[in-house]
């Protein structure tokens, strides 16, 4: 493969590139594929049970393109994103494919750069964040996906300004994510097929935001480089 | 104006069964199924509803699209958001998935454009259900001597305007009865023969009230061999619209 994956060299890369871009994918991929039981466990409780094996299934998916030759090199942030959209709504199978591929989509629109600075961290996540509204037609407090997004995209905005630092950002957007998603754990869905369930889906942490958790991490760690 | 309809499923078994419905009711609609995952299992792929949309616009003018679940909604309204032309010439329906698809390829069939067709599925949703709407106005009128405007108003539970003059007399108005011969009386097949031959007329022609141009209406009468319907119609081409059902419904549609 001649763009770098998560096995590169551990070096601290501060520097939110088109490898950046493709490390965020590997990594999620990897991060996903390791949590695919535990987001499968979470679905089968509150949902039909495929996120875990539909997600890891699209992430793998885009992991091989991204390492596919004969796709043509990508130079900016956005081309690396497209791709990573349109893979996952053609292999993802559920509701996650377009979702997770509307969001990177829009996403995409707004990264075409060769590297992105803090306040291009706030437009990808604003823009993925209104994709996933705009698609899933879901609110905040709902117990989906958007509990873990629109908080990580408010605290991008936040730190961006007070600081150029895309990793802090980046940080402050993933650990929001993490802790909006373990906040949906005593809600009742009201969206999705979880909220067939009524009363029955308190107590289970939303596997949407789980996974939106997972990968908003892996963003952070592509940056900091594997290990970290 | 020739209008398409694209199936999108989880499943590619239950997408080729709407499909083969649609089909006999409306032989000459183009009909075409996104189902599936790329693997074949269920779930829905981008990809899939691409190909499918790809193909039904190449022989069809326009495409009504109908989605089986929520994540088929997903996919759909990504391709929309992929490629910006698709809008145009292709809607997405909030219908229900089988009666739907029956209604709008019906409607298709009778040459309707994209409008209409997206109408026709979205208004399906009517005729599920012990109790259609149509139904409960048709029992009211016949209780209160309301129109069916405000009958239909009164069942939506809602404040009733003071009646006015009646809006249209029945000077016009020609009915007969007929006997229902075939076993199955106007299931699907000869639902769709009345709904093509009434829309073919261009009068306005119901049977037991219930609106001869919608086949998910008729059918909905639930009528067998030996009941007697009354079809009733309006205006100048009253009389013979009157008499070509009657006379399909007398005929057995090859059935008796």
């Amino acid at each position: 493969m001649g763009r770098s994956g998560p096995d590169d060299g551990a070096t601290l890369v501060s520097v939110l590139d088109v490898d950046w871009a493709e490390r965020w994918m590997h990594t999620a991929a990897a991060d996903v594929a390791a949590a695919r039981d535990d987001l499968t466990e979470l679905d089968r409780l509150i949902g039909d049970g495929d996120h875990g094996v539909n997600l890891d299934r699209g992430l793998r998916a885009v992991a091989e393109r991204l390492g596919d030759p004969a796709i043509a090199p990508r130079e900016t942030v956005g081309q690396v994103l497209r791709l990573a959209a349109t893979t996952l709504m053609s292999t993802v199978g559920g509701a996650a494919g377009p979702l997770y591929g509307t969001a990177l989509l829009r996403a995409s629109k707004v990264t075409d750069r060769a590297v992105l600075d803090a306040s291009g961290v706030v437009a990808l996540l604003d823009a993925a964040l209104e994709g996933i509204v705009a698609r899933g037609k879901a609110a905040s407090g709902e117990k989906t996906m958007v509990d873990a997004w629109q908080p990580a995209a408010e605290a991008a905005e936040r730190v961006a300004g007070t600081t150029d630092d895309v990793g802090d950002t980046w940080r402050a957007a993933a650990d929001a994510a993490e802790a909006g998603a373990r906040a949906t754990i005593p809600w009742v869905a009201t969206k999705g097929r979880a909220s067939y369930l009524g009363e029955r889906s308190a107590g289970t942490e939303d596997p949407g935001a789980r996974s939106t958790a997972i990968v908003l991490a892996a963003a952070v760690r592509a940056l900091q480089g594997p290990g970290a | 104006m020739s209008v398409g309809l694209v199936l999108v499923s989880h499943s590619a078994r239950l997408a080729d069964g709407v499909a083969e419905l649609a089909g006999q009711m409306a032989p000459d609609v183009v009909v075409r199924c996104a189902a599936g995952d790329l693997d074949g299992g269920l779930g829905t792929s981008l990809d899939r509803v691409q190909e499918a949309l790809a193909a039904a616009l190449e022989s069809a003018d326009a495409v009504v699209v109908l989605a089986d679940l929520g994540s088929a909604v997903l996919t759909v309204e990504s391709a929309f958001e992929l490629d910006a032309d698709l809008p145009s010439r292709s809607r997405l329906v909030s219908a229900p998935f089988v009666e739907g698809a029956v209604a709008a390829a019906v409607t298709a069939q009778q040459g309707a454009d994209l409008e209409a067709v997206a109408e026709a599925a979205e208004r399906a949703v009517r005729s599920i259900g012990p109790d259609p709407v149509w139904q409960v106005v048709e029992a009211d009128t016949a209780a209160t001597g309301d129109s069916p405007a405000i009958a239909a108003t009164r069942a939506a539970g809602e404040a009733v305007p003071a009646p006015g003059p009646p809006a249209s007399g029945a000077v016009d108005e020609v009915s007969a009865t007929v006997t229902v011969r075939n076993p199955l009386g106007l299931h699907a097949r000869p639902a769709a023969v009345v709904a093509r031959a009434v829309a073919d007329l261009g009068a306005p022609v119901t049977v037991n009230g219930a609106d001869a141009t919608s086949v998910l209406q008729l059918m909905s009468l639930g009528t067998v061999a030996g009941d007697v319907v009354t079809v009733t119609s309006r205006g100048q081409q009253a009389q013979a619209a009157v008499a070509v059902v009657v006379g399909l419904v007398e005929g057995g549609f090859g059935e008796a």
